[in-house]
């Protein structure tokens, strides 16, 4: 109390008083192994920007030079000059399909097994058991999982899911197949983030609520998954990222027409039963890689797909950087959160 | 070299001095620096005082390494409970045992018995027992959400109050602002109740960590250091709280501030390496201890 009337002392030094800094270490006393060493590490981290920049920047120049309004509103037509083939309309909304679909099946999945991981994993021997299986599907290569999805949807019992032949042949095709199959390719990534975010929960916190009469079970729902919004959004986003850039899986389950076929006549879910193409499917479709036919167009999706996958790690690192609380008005702060880091969207 | 611990049998009545207004007046004026907490600090002793809990030959151990030995204390609505001691002398353990929190540890393990009202509190259904005993934390830990959030998650689930917390009634808002009262903190957040707890002060959120314990109606009250994180100001003001609640619910607080024991507590239990040295009441203890070891420990010798 007694200090409340004196002056604060001035944080600059006087006139004439050198500040002195500290310099920054020199590595000319290094010897040399290290000192190349050093210069290697700094090389590959500018080549590496490079690259990235060198991606970005072509498909950037060969996009936007493709790249028409009319693209996004047309469906992909058969033809033989690169103007009477349409545009990736169909592809666009086959993107949107197969991930909000799969990430509605993952997130709650991937949430649950996160938690129960973290906060039970009880016995241990299923726990690692679970574990390892996480691990594994976080390794096998998407191809091998389509091929895997080829074969259970083509099972009898799950042709309400694709399309029946006359013969009663399961076809074993079709969005739902291939949004399944999806959210088991993103589920390792979901669960990831969640346990990360579970760990940096201090244990201080799950006693609070324990301490008041709470079950593990109430102080997950009520006081975990709140406090690690951020990390479940941020594995949700990652997962998006890998089912919209995931092209085997496509190629294989969701079959290769490149227009949207519905089977039979229910709106969205015969949508889903039926086949269709997705932004990747498409690029591969039309690249010299694949039939060929409109590389230019290959080109304009492409940049699409590039922009949304840059968008969405975007969103992620702005969300794991974010580790305030979040209030009431959490949803409309957090989007003009996102809105802020991505001037370029008006 | 310390002197060999001696055990110190309890009887199942431990005696207490009567307190008195002017025992050991030198040593507690030595000890007793003036203060806001000092002042408030009533020395008489609550109108009504009752037994609640009952610690009976209490063993604790965390593997097969015991950490409390042996300990029998009352706990009584009405007065303040201090436990003392230097860090490993199982203090805080013992208060963990008493709303079995222990039990979170794996490969704790107990032996003895602990009774709420009765009732051995190991045949009493967990989640009951906990809100029936509270237990605030020494670092304050709100939980993220917003400050009548924090206070209305300790009512849920509460009989009377229906188990949707989202559902906001007037009367659970008015349960939440009495608690927030109760801890003296509603004057200061009264204009915003949903504003983020974590945007309070370090003091004020230790004070809706009471709120939140004392939503439920507890009975007992356990305080774990609550006030080592806190400035001497914020400090004083939980003081002052803890000694304005034992009327209506029983505390016991672990500290290592033999200052604010003193300040707060009616009586002081000492522990030392798992066993309680001495117990009596606050102005015996720090003014004419019986025990060497406590004698040495509160003047500084060890600890």
């Amino acid at each position: 109390m007694a200090a409340e009337g004196a002056q604060l002392p001035a944080l600059a030094p006087g006139p004439g008083v050198p500040v002195v800094r500290p310099r920054r270490q020199s590595i000319s006393s290094w010897p040399l192994v290290d000192r190349i060493g050093y210069w290697l590490c700094w090389a590959t981290g500018v080549a590496l920007c490079a690259i990235a920049l060198a991606v970005v920047l072509y498909m950037f120049v060969k996009g936007i030079s493709y790249l028409k309004p009319s693209l996004f509103v047309q469906s992909p037509a058969p033809g033989v000059k690169q103007n009477e083939t349409g545009g990736f309309f169909d592809p666009i909304v086959g993107t949107f399909m197969l991930t909000g679909l799969g990430i509605l099946i993952a997130a709650p999945v991937g949430v649950a097994i996160a938690a129960w991981l973290s906060e039970y994993a009880r016995p241990r021997a299923l726990a690692r058991a679970v574990e390892s299986a996480i691990e594994m599907i976080g390794g096998v290569p998407s191809v091998v999982l389509a091929i895997f999805g080829l074969l259970v949807f083509s099972q009898g019992f799950l042709g309400f899911l694709s399309q029946r032949a006359a013969n009663g042949a399961v076809y074993g095709r079709s969005f739902f197949a291939a949004s399944v199959i999806m959210a088991v390719l993103a589920l390792p990534l979901i669960v990831g983030s969640v346990r990360e975010g579970l760990a940096q929960v201090p244990d201080h916190m799950r006693e609070a609520a324990y301490a008041l009469g709470k079950t593990r079970a109430s102080c997950i729902r009520h006081v975990l998954l709140p406090a690690i919004r951020p990390s479940v959004a941020s594995g949700i986003v990652l997962g998006m990222g890998r089912i919209i850039g995931d092209t085997a899986i496509v190629t294989i389950l969701v079959g290769v027409t490149l227009k949207l076929e519905k089977v039979g006549g229910v709106p969205l879910i015969g949508n889903y039963r039926g086949t269709g193409s997705t932004l990747t499917s498409y690029v591969y479709t039309n690249s010299p890689a694949g039939e060929g036919g409109s590389p230019q167009k290959a080109y304009a999706a492409a940049f699409v797909l590039l922009m949304i996958v840059l968008l969405l790690n975007a969103i992620v690192t702005r969300l794991s950087g974010d580790t305030q609380p979040l209030g009431r008005t959490a949803l409309a702060g957090r989007l003009r959160m996102i809105g802020r880091s991505m001037p370029w969207i008006p | 070299m310390p002197p060999p611990v001696r055990r110190i049998a309890l009887d199942r009545d431990p005696y207490v001095a009567p307190p008195t207004d002017h025992d050991g007046g030198a040593t507690t004026a030595t000890l007793t620096p003036p203060g806001p907490a000092a002042a408030a600090r009533t020395r008489q002793p609550a109108a009504e005082v009752r037994e609640r809990m009952r610690v009976e030959s209490v063993w604790l151990a965390y593997g097969d390494r015991w950490v409390v030995r042996d300990v029998s204390l009352p706990v009584r609505q009405g007065e303040v409970l201090a436990l003392i001691g230097a860090s490993g002398s199982g203090k805080t353990t013992l208060l963990r045992s008493l709303n079995r929190l222990t039990e979170v540890t794996a490969g704790a393990g107990r032996a003895g018995s602990i009774t709420l009202d009765g009732e051995e509190i190991h045949e009493l259904e967990v989640n009951q027992l906990r809100r029936r005993v509270s237990m605030v934390f020494q670092q304050p830990n709100p939980f993220p959400m917003s400050i009548l959030d924090n206070v209305a998650y300790a009512l849920a689930e509460h009989p009377g109050h229906g188990r949707r917390r989202r559902r906001r009634t007037p009367e659970l808002e008015a349960t939440a602002a009495d608690a927030l009262r109760r801890a003296g903190l509603y004057d200061e957040v009264a204009d915003d109740l949903n504003r983020p707890a974590l945007r309070l002060s370090g003091g004020q959120q230790q004070r809706l960590c009471i709120a939140r314990a004392l939503a439920a109606n507890p009975e007992v009250l356990l305080l774990d250091e609550p006030c080592s994180a806190l400035d001497p100001i914020s400090t004083a003001t939980i003081e002052e709280l803890i000694v304005g609640l034992r009327e209506s619910v029983a505390i016991v607080i672990v500290t290592h501030n033999l200052q604010q024991a003193q300040r707060v507590a009616d009586h002081v239990a000492f522990m030392h390496l798992g066993e309680l040295v001495e117990y009596g009441t606050s102005e015996q203890i720090f003014a004419r201890p019986t025990k060497q070891r406590t004698r040495d420990y509160i003047s500084g010798a060890f600890g």
